[in-house]
């Protein structure tokens, strides 16, 4: 049951993963707009290969948040992103909600 | 976030301690004060506040702009016996973010075996209440039965304002269940607390089942609770 425990929490996941030697990313909700899926505090962590635990909305900006984390794990640079309401021609990926959140994504270091 | 600090959050939240973190979005660097622990003058009146609210949120400090995180220990379930119910609720508990423990002083129940994983304690709840006495941030389910074991948690967990108080057991069961706990000198505004028979109507029938109604009362109670007053806002 401890394993099962440990997958439901990101920052958990993003410590073991350190721990196994893999370059791990953490995305952070630190404002939210409307009606946003998941809350300001909320986790996402993701490895060098794409694996990821936990989530920054329902589902609908994390492939995007997982494809820039990339860049990120590799530049180490920290990075802001915004996302608003799904529009093709306003936005690449969006909150189909209706509302507009800002993730801080930033590499685990050290 | 570098690794130590994440390795220190992660400890301070294992252990229960209420923690934030401030990261300059300028310079990526985080800084972590733990409840309890020293902590810079600068941090913390913005953690004194943040611990108060519970929450997260982008703060303006020495003209540099912070995102502050809080994390803050996670609401407890006392289950006041090893019966089947505990054994589904104790693993639907953990999926939903409640820490748990299971109290029975029947050893026969309270093993290991049954409850792996599961901090249990094979003693009588007033030995253990004692050393450990219960909070506003915890809900108290009491499910064995047996008055001698239920009873005193129920009017201890009364006292201490717990946000949920349930038990198990029929209507006739719970009316002699008040009356024992009214000769106490529990108050009828207390009695009027506890959810019994316990856990959301939903023609829950199984072990699990129950488990899920008992577990979806306690959230709405969780959720729905006064701040102030600690009641339920819909009572």
């Amino acid at each position: 049951m401890q394993a099962l425990v440990d997958t439901l929490d990101p920052l958990a996941v993003a410590e073991a993963w350190v721990g196994e030697g893999r370059q791990v990313a953490i995305a952070t909700v630190i404002e939210t707009w409307g009606s946003a899926p998941r809350p300001v505090g909320s986790h996402l962590v993701i490895d060098g290969a794409g694996n990821f635990e936990g989530s920054v909305s329902g589902g609908c900006v994390e492939g995007a948040v997982i494809s820039e984390a990339a860049d990120i794990l590799e530049t180490g640079k920290a990075k802001i992103l915004e996302f608003g309401v799904a529009d093709e021609t306003a936005w690449r990926v969006g909150l189909s909600c209706g509302g507009r959140i800002r993730v801080l994504v930033e590499r685990v270091d050290g | 976030m570098d690794r130590a600090t994440l390795q220190a959050l992660n400890a301070a939240r294992a252990g229960r301690r209420a923690a934030v973190v401030f990261t300059d979005l300028e310079t990526d660097r985080s800084v972590l004060c733990v409840e309890g622990e020293r902590c810079a003058d600068e941090w913390i009146d913005a953690m004194t506040a943040a611990l108060r609210s519970g929450k997260p949120g982008m703060i303006m400090a020495g003209g540099r702009s912070l995102f502050l995180n809080v994390y803050l220990p996670p609401p407890r379930i006392l289950v006041v016996g090893a019966v089947h119910i505990s054994q589904a609720l104790a693993r639907m508990a953990a999926i939903a973010g409640f820490d748990l423990t299971i109290l029975d002083p029947r050893t026969a129940f309270a093993t290991a075996e049954r409850f792996s994983g599961v901090e249990l304690i094979a003693e009588w709840p007033e030995d253990v209440l004692t050393a450990r006495p219960l909070d506003r941030f915890t809900a108290v389910v009491a499910v064995t039965h047996d008055p001698k074991i239920d009873d005193e948690p129920i009017r201890a967990a009364l006292t201490a304002g717990c946000f949920y108080v349930g038990a198990l057991g029929s209507r006739k069961t719970h009316a002699s269940r008040v009356e024992r706990l009214r000769r106490l000198g529990v108050s009828d505004d207390a009695l009027a607390q506890i959810k019994a028979p316990i856990g959301l109507d939903i023609g829950a029938a199984s072990p699990a089942e129950i488990a899920v109604a008992i577990l979806a009362e306690i959230i709405e109670a969780l959720r729905r609770r006064h701040i102030l007053s600690g009641s339920e806002a819909h009572r």
